[in-house]
């Protein structure tokens, strides 16, 4: 299977680069002191007692920036088979990309006028 | 089969002629070369970390690590040793896994965008029909670090630098690969070999210098490089997302972000200025290895001084600029790139394969692009300036008191 | 089936698919139950590469693990004290298993079987020979007598998740 092969030097590299930056540090664990202490531990808070749970609910507009980067992430996917081949195809593939594009600057203009771009 | 030509270049060919089995040939050249791209990019951050520290203390004007060493050469050992013995704590109520996980992870997604790199015309990790988008995808691993970093360490400091982060880096993902498809288009493939000989005629910052100004910005925000270093905004959010992370774990953090400049300068050396590619390449193939670095270097230290001389930007204006500019203005570029190279295809003025070589055949076709390419800036531009004096007008007008007060006509314009 | 490395391979990205599924599902942690799911969806990639569909695997690692997982992990922080659930407020879950027993055995008996089961014209053939590369995709796509219509309806459907997703998080005005 040539994309077997192709990928096999990527998984060992993986396997390789995990193992090696996993010694790293535990070569520091072994070297380096280990005297955990009820202050040393505590979490960081400017110096003062952590107040509440570090856990909290954030703004929706996280989400928001989330799901507008998803969007264009799948409409690039759509896009790079296009674009290697784009040299062998005729006028027509242009203008089918271009109209795919429009229709998802809609949404995006609409987006824009809404106000989910800004961030308050 | 390859023959045997010399060790360096056939090596598995090599191996061969001298007897060996050439299965196992094979697999100690491919085993060679993993290991070979695994420890390579290790070696490469800690002379990383000295140049980085030299160059900001020279635009500073202090010296710099000048006492480990010659020319302070070996600071980064001493500090890579004090690293080890430091005490790594793991602070109460942290997700004990996902912690130790995190930095390990946000190192190993760099290093993997190594096996693609193509350093001459015969040495690459894996030469992937995807290349460029594996690129892309193993990038993207790193920002689930980062959020993996932030989730676990039980620190309300770390948790917000780290939603802040991912939310820069995968905004930024956006015009980055919009103006990685621009290459890809030119070459025609995603294999990153394939891109950088298909630059043989002509670079291709040439037919689109703005599709690689916006690759160089993102990629510069996708580190978090000044101005865009909000990751590790110290005033803010004391360090970001790394806050509770101390001794190595800490340390690999911060090799991983150095080590991913650089390997998004080599990335932007291949995809646009030609990679491995410069005289004599063909005949001798370790000129390559010189070649990609050189020019790898030259947009490290862009990066650099860039990181060293401009101030930090906002959240507001980091989210604005990305979505409200960069993006539109990546896809407008690629809809023009692909509309003058149709044209250009369509009038006869693209070389073809059998002058794939030759700089004169590519000249009509490159001046065309660049043409299109100011255009479109100088567009862009004007619409920047009136945007630009429009917010100054509404800002004189919500604010008479100070219009007066204020003597410099073309004063920034203050969010409410 | 012979044994060779590819079967190894095989159970490995299996066994790393099915673990992560099986996290996912049984993890009280909402944010444990999404890392669960992304090491789920890198066992999809590795298969993926099995069946020589790298562009499949790439999109699986940059769609998925690099869009989706985020976006996950985002919604879970804008719920309220949801990651660190410690009884089950699902009621159904005894209906959704037999949903999903059904779907399973649909999935089965009306695409695996027909399309690569034994006796069929399929079953004998590498999935190098049935997968096609990403240049005949890009030629799909924008082949009028292919999926050039599914093509530009797709953009539809991302323009109308994007639109709903703003009126969902922007009700207010």
């Amino acid at each position: 299977m040539p994309t077997f092969d192709e990928f096999a030097p990527i998984g060992a590299l993986l396997i390789l680069s995990v193992v090696m930056v996993a010694l790293i540090t535990i070569i520091s664990r072994l070297f380096g002191p280990y005297r955990p202490s009820l202050r040393k531990t505590a979490p960081y808070e400017s110096g003062m007692k952590p107040i509440g749970p570090a856990v909290r609910r954030f703004p929706v507009r996280f989400y928001l920036i989330a799901v507008l980067f998803i969007l264009f992430d799948i409409e690039v996917v759509f896009m790079l088979p296009w674009a290697v081949v784009f040299r062998q195809l005729g006028l027509f593939a242009l203008i089918e990309m271009v109209i795919f594009i429009a229709i998802l600057l809609v949404g995006y203009f609409y987006a824009w006028r809404k106000g989910a771009l800004e961030w308050e | 089969m390859q023959e045997c030509i010399d060790i360096f270049n056939t090596f598995a060919g090599c191996l061969t002629a001298s007897g060996a089995d050439p299965g196992l040939a094979q697999f100690l050249s491919i085993l060679l070369g993993v290991v070979l791209v695994a420890m390579g990019p290790l070696v490469i951050v800690i002379f990383l970390i000295w140049v980085e520290r030299k160059y900001a203390a020279r635009v500073q004007d202090r010296l710099g690590p000048n006492r480990v060493g010659p020319f302070g050469l070996l600071q980064t050992f001493a500090d890579a040793l004090k690293l080890i013995t430091k005490e790594d704590i793991t602070p109460a109520g942290a997700d004990k896994l996902i912690y130790n996980l995190a930095p390990i992870i946000s190192v190993v997604s760099v290093i993997l965008i190594w096996a693609v790199v193509p350093i001459s015309p015969l040495h690459i990790g894996a030469d992937l029909s995807i290349g460029a988008l594996y690129f892309v995808a193993v990038g993207s691993i790193g920002t689930l670090a980062i959020m993996m970093a932030g989730w676990s360490s039980n620190n309300k400091y770390a948790l917000l630098g780290a939603f802040r982060v991912v939310a820069q880096l995968v905004s930024y993902e956006v015009p980055l690969v919009f103006s990685l498809l621009v290459p890809v288009m030119f070459a025609g493939t995603m294999s990153m070999q394939g891109i950088v000989e298909a630059q043989l005629g002509m670079w291709f910052i040439v037919f689109s210098p703005l599709a690689a100004l916006i690759f160089f910005i993102s990629t510069q925000a996708e580190t978090g490089r000044a101005p865009f270093d909000l990751i590790e905004a110290e005033s803010e959010l004391v360090a970001g997302y790394n806050i509770e992370y101390s001794g190595m774990k800490f340390g690999l953090f911060f090799a991983g972000e150095f080590l991913h400049v650089f390997t998004n300068a080599l990335i932007f050396a291949i995809l646009f200025t030609g990679g491995w590619l410069g005289p004599f390449v063909y005949q001798v193939p370790a000129l390559g290895i010189i070649y990609l670095f050189a020019k790898g270097s030259i947009f490290y230290l862009l990066s650099l001084h860039l990181r060293n001389t401009l101030p930090r930007i906002r959240i507001d204006q980091l989210m604005s600029f990305n979505w409200k500019f960069l993006v539109p203005v990546s896809i407008a570029n690629l809809i023009l790139v692909a509309f003058l190279w149709k044209v250009i295809q369509l009038i006869g003025l693209l070389p073809g394969p059998e002058n794939a070589s030759d700089f004169l055949a590519h000249l009509p076709a490159a001046i065309i692009m660049l043409v299109g390419n100011l255009a479109l800036t100088v567009v862009v531009l004007q619409m920047l300036r009136n945007v630009g004096r429009r917010a100054v007008a509404a800002n004189a007008v919500s604010t008479p008191a100070n219009a007066e007060l204020d003597d410099q006509p073309y004063s920034l314009p203050v969010p409410h | 089936m012979e044994f060779n490395i590819h079967s190894i391979v095989f159970l490995i990205f299996s066994v790393i698919t099915l673990g992560g599924g099986l996290g996912t599902v049984t993890s009280r942690n909402l944010i444990h139950g999404a890392v669960y799911l992304i090491v789920s969806l890198f066992g999809v990639a590795g298969l993926f590469i099995l069946l020589s569909a790298p562009f499949l695997a790439a999109i699986q690692v940059l769609v998925y693990i690099g869009a989706i997982a985020i976006l996950i992990i985002f919604a879970v922080m804008l719920t309220r004290s949801m990651t660190r659930m410690t009884e089950i407020y699902n009621r159904q879950w005894s209906l959704s298993l037999v949903v999903s027993a059904l779907l399973f055995v649909l999935l089965l008996v009306g695409i695996i079987l027909p399309v690569w089961g034994p006796g069929t014209a399929n079953a004998a053939l590498q999935p190098s020979e049935l997968v096609a590369t990403t240049v005949d995709l890009g030629v799909a796509f924008v082949d009028g007598n292919q999926f050039v219509l599914p093509f530009e309806v797709a953009s539809l459907l991302l323009t109308a998740a994007m639109i709903g997703a703003i009126v969902i998080a922007r009700d207010r005005d």
